[in-house]
């Protein structure tokens, strides 16, 4: 299958090795992976912090750049539910009936990476090896927005070698949030410790999520702590086999 | 405007360690027990979309059924005041309590007279208000203010309300076990009760129908204030209307599950204007605006108004979890607060406009909302209309704000793929400036807030687009 990958801005800048493992995944599952340049971003920030005029041009241009494409994959939960849920809204405050209609159509083809995996392509078991202990933290927006479900764990249960670990309380939020992280960076922190006591806790080394905003929020706790847990993101382990280790390990 | 924002004090209540610790406990609680009764609900998810569904008729046929209220209300024999906003719903209580001749009264909990001062303003004018509820009697004799809807003094533990009793009520010798202390609140109450003249509530429902009032409550208070004293006043925000009779039942499942974590509630009252030779001889209802018209024209906020106050956002809430009640400066706090609040007072009010941002958007809180009112959403639109206001009131100091600015920057960028990818490298040699040893842990600006607790890891060399350019 030709599937077109959104990377998302932040993953582009921030998390190449998340974008570089998801193609590497996808084409090892035998499907073609496409990457239009003329993406940036999906708008999310500016929508969620109050600057909803200014997501209105960042809406046009995803519907322009992946207008074509039969089925778009991008590894954060969080972009996708902003076009599953905000991109209909913001089209209607358009008012341009064009946009609705547009914003309809491809919001139903725009897929979180283990939401692709497991409910369109139909695979729980891709193939990797990631002999690591691992809790999963399923972040908020994949998990009350997007509503995933258990999906990323499915996948992860298949992959060999994995020590896999429940999270204490994992369904709770680690405080990361957007520009909340900043301007209410005190409630913000006080959230994220209680979840960096959770996953020390469980004694896994890597720590693991579909989005990689809350786990740069969980890392930079964990890393300021000095401790040994790692955030890698749910693509990385997936794409990870005993013939290439792409999350460095 | 002296109130403080948000933000500005949430970290003397998240330093606050037994604060923490008393809400930490009590919303676990009932989070767990709310969760076990809700699950053995098999028509759970019915319900709410018939309450959600309820609520909405109403909101948007108002105009209709508060006349229809009014005219079953006084049909009942009972008389209907109406209230543009705090101050004239506590001069008509005011009038009313002096026109029977005495200096106090007794009040059954209820926040929409929190929101209007009620008892600040009948102490002005010299009567005596007295809360009857154990929980808002601990907060009056603390001289301090409720922190959550529901369980006004969930921020205090029994040894603090020993205490408090040992001074306040004189009562040196109490232990601190649960029913010594609610025991020697009722034998304070219990005299009260029989010497008022007037009782003051709130209502959880008011029967478009047939006039009916309701008032749910778990302890008793609330029966003996409407049913004993000679005058009842009723206070109600003109959103507490329901069509009819019937909406009841699906209201009375989908609240005490929601709120207490109780399959039924304890004390249930319902009554209709007076009856010849029971309860209250004059009985009056005041319908208070108090803004509640102005959330009404926002298509986007309105569905605020379906709350039927049963606290669950706040106990599943992370925000409020770590910050308790009082950090939202507001008698509703929480989620629901942080929606409802900001609409009720304008945007004029720097307080209230600082609430939409005190929640992570993690969204538990539309997951519990026995109404499904999408809280999140709103959260979001109210941000909008924070951004609006201060773009169209704040002239060029709202514009090189630093959020505003880098918002503005932000948004050019990523119109252009060539500005976009410009601003990938500016962003890499600006935060390289920051690195030491390979992490970035201190930021100036809006940005050190991130820094306070948290490193970043440098911008990587080589973007996932420059690695895919390589690939091709």
């Amino acid at each position: 299958m030709k599937i077109t990958l959104f990377i998302t801005c932040f993953n582009d800048t921030l998390f190449p090795e998340t974008g570089k493992a998801v193609v590497y995944l996808l084409e090892r599952l035998g499907h073609t992976v496409e990457f239009p340049l003329e993406q940036t971003c999906c708008g999310q920030m500016h929508y969620n912090t109050g600057y909803q005029e200014e997501a209105i041009p960042l809406v046009q241009r995803f519907i322009k750049v992946f207008g074509d494409a039969e089925v778009i994959v991008a590894p954060s939960a969080s972009c996708v539910a902003m076009i599953h849920e905000f991109y209909p809204k913001i089209a209607r405050l358009t008012g341009d009936s064009q946009l609705i209609s547009q914003v309809e159509s491809i919001k139903n083809r725009v897929f979180e990476l283990s939401q692709l995996l497991v409910y369109k392509l139909k695979v729980e078991d891709v193939g990797a090896w990631y002999p690591h202990r691992v809790t999963y933290h399923p972040t908020c927006h994949s998990l009350r927005m997007l509503k995933i479900g258990d999906a990323p764990l499915r996948l992860l249960r298949n992959v060999r070698g994995i020590d896999l670990v429940e999270l204490p309380q994992s369904e709770e939020c680690c405080g990361f949030g957007g520009t909340f992280s900043i301007k209410n960076a005190d409630t913000s922190i006080a959230m994220l410790q209680d979840k960096i006591h959770h996953i020390n806790e469980t004694g896994a080394t890597v720590c693991s999520a579909a989005d990689n905003s809350c786990l740069m929020h969980i890392g930079g706790g964990l890393s300021r702590q000095e401790r040994e847990t790692r955030p890698v993101h749910l693509a990385e382990i997936l794409a990870s086999t005993e013939e290439t280790a792409t999350s460095g390990l | 405007m002296n109130t403080p924002t948000f933000e500005q004090t949430a970290k003397q209540y998240i330093e606050n360690d037994q604060l923490r610790r008393n809400i930490g406990f009590a919303t676990k609680t009932i989070r767990e027990k709310r969760k076990t009764v809700v699950e053995e609900m098999p028509d759970w998810e019915e319900l709410r979309e018939a309450g959600q569904q309820i609520k909405d008729r109403v909101v948007k046929n108002l105009d209709s059924y508060l006349l229809q209220l009014e005219e079953s209300v006084q049909r009942a024999g009972g008389h209907v005041h109406w209230a543009r906003d705090g101050e004239e719903a506590n001069q008509i209580i005011i009038d009313l309590v002096k026109d029977k001749g005495v200096s106090e009264v007794v009040k059954v909990k209820s926040i929409t007279t929190d929101e209007i001062k009620l008892n600040d303003a009948l102490q002005q004018a010299g009567i005596d208000a007295l809360e009857t509820d154990l929980a808002e009697l601990i907060v009056q004799l603390a001289n301090d203010e409720p922190s959550h809807i529901l369980v006004p003094a969930i921020h205090k533990n029994r040894t603090e309300i020993k205490e408090l009793f040992s001074s306040a009520i004189g009562l040196p010798d109490l232990s601190d076990s649960p029913e010594e202390l609610t025991n020697a609140a009722r034998l304070y109450l219990r005299k009260k009760f029989l010497n008022a003249k007037v009782g003051i509530s709130g209502g959880n429902f008011a029967v478009a129908e047939t006039g009916t009032i309701s008032v749910v409550e778990s302890e008793g208070n609330g029966r003996m204030c409407i049913t004993m004293p000679e005058m009842l006043i009723s206070v109600l925000g003109i959103e507490k209307v329901i069509p009819t009779w019937q909406d009841l039942e699906v209201f009375m499942q989908l609240l005490p599950r929601s709120s207490t974590a109780e399959r039924m509630n304890p004390y249930t009252n319902f009554w209709t204007g007076v009856s010849e030779n029971d309860g209250p001889k004059e009985f009056h209802l005041i319908l208070l605006d108090n803004g509640r018209t102005r959330v009404l024209s926002d298509p986007g906020g309105r569905d605020t108004l379906h709350c039927i106050r049963c606290s669950a956002c706040l106990n599943v809430c992370p925000v409020y979890e770590r910050t308790g009640g009082h950090a939202y400066h507001s008698v509703y706090p929480g989620p629901i607060g942080a929606i409802l609040t900001p609409q009720l007072r304008g945007p004029e009010d720097k307080s209230a406009a600082s609430l939409p941002y005190a929640s992570s958007l993690c969204g538990a809180c539309y997951e519990v909302c026995p109404v499904k009112i999408n809280i999140p959403e709103i959260l979001v639109h109210l941000r909008g209309k924070v951004v609006s206001h201060q773009k169209e009131t704040g002239g060029w100091r709202a514009k090189i704000q630093p959020e505003h600015a880098g918002m503005y920057m932000m948004a050019r960028a990523f119109q252009s793929r060539s500005r976009y990818e410009g601003a990938q490298k500016l962003a890499r040699g600006g935060m390289k400036l920051f690195e030491r040893d390979g992490m970035v842990s201190k930021l100036p600006g809006y940005l050190s807030g991130w820094t306070s607790a948290r490193d970043l890891k440098p911008i990587p060399n080589e973007s996932f687009r420059d690695w895919w350019r390589t690939r091709q």
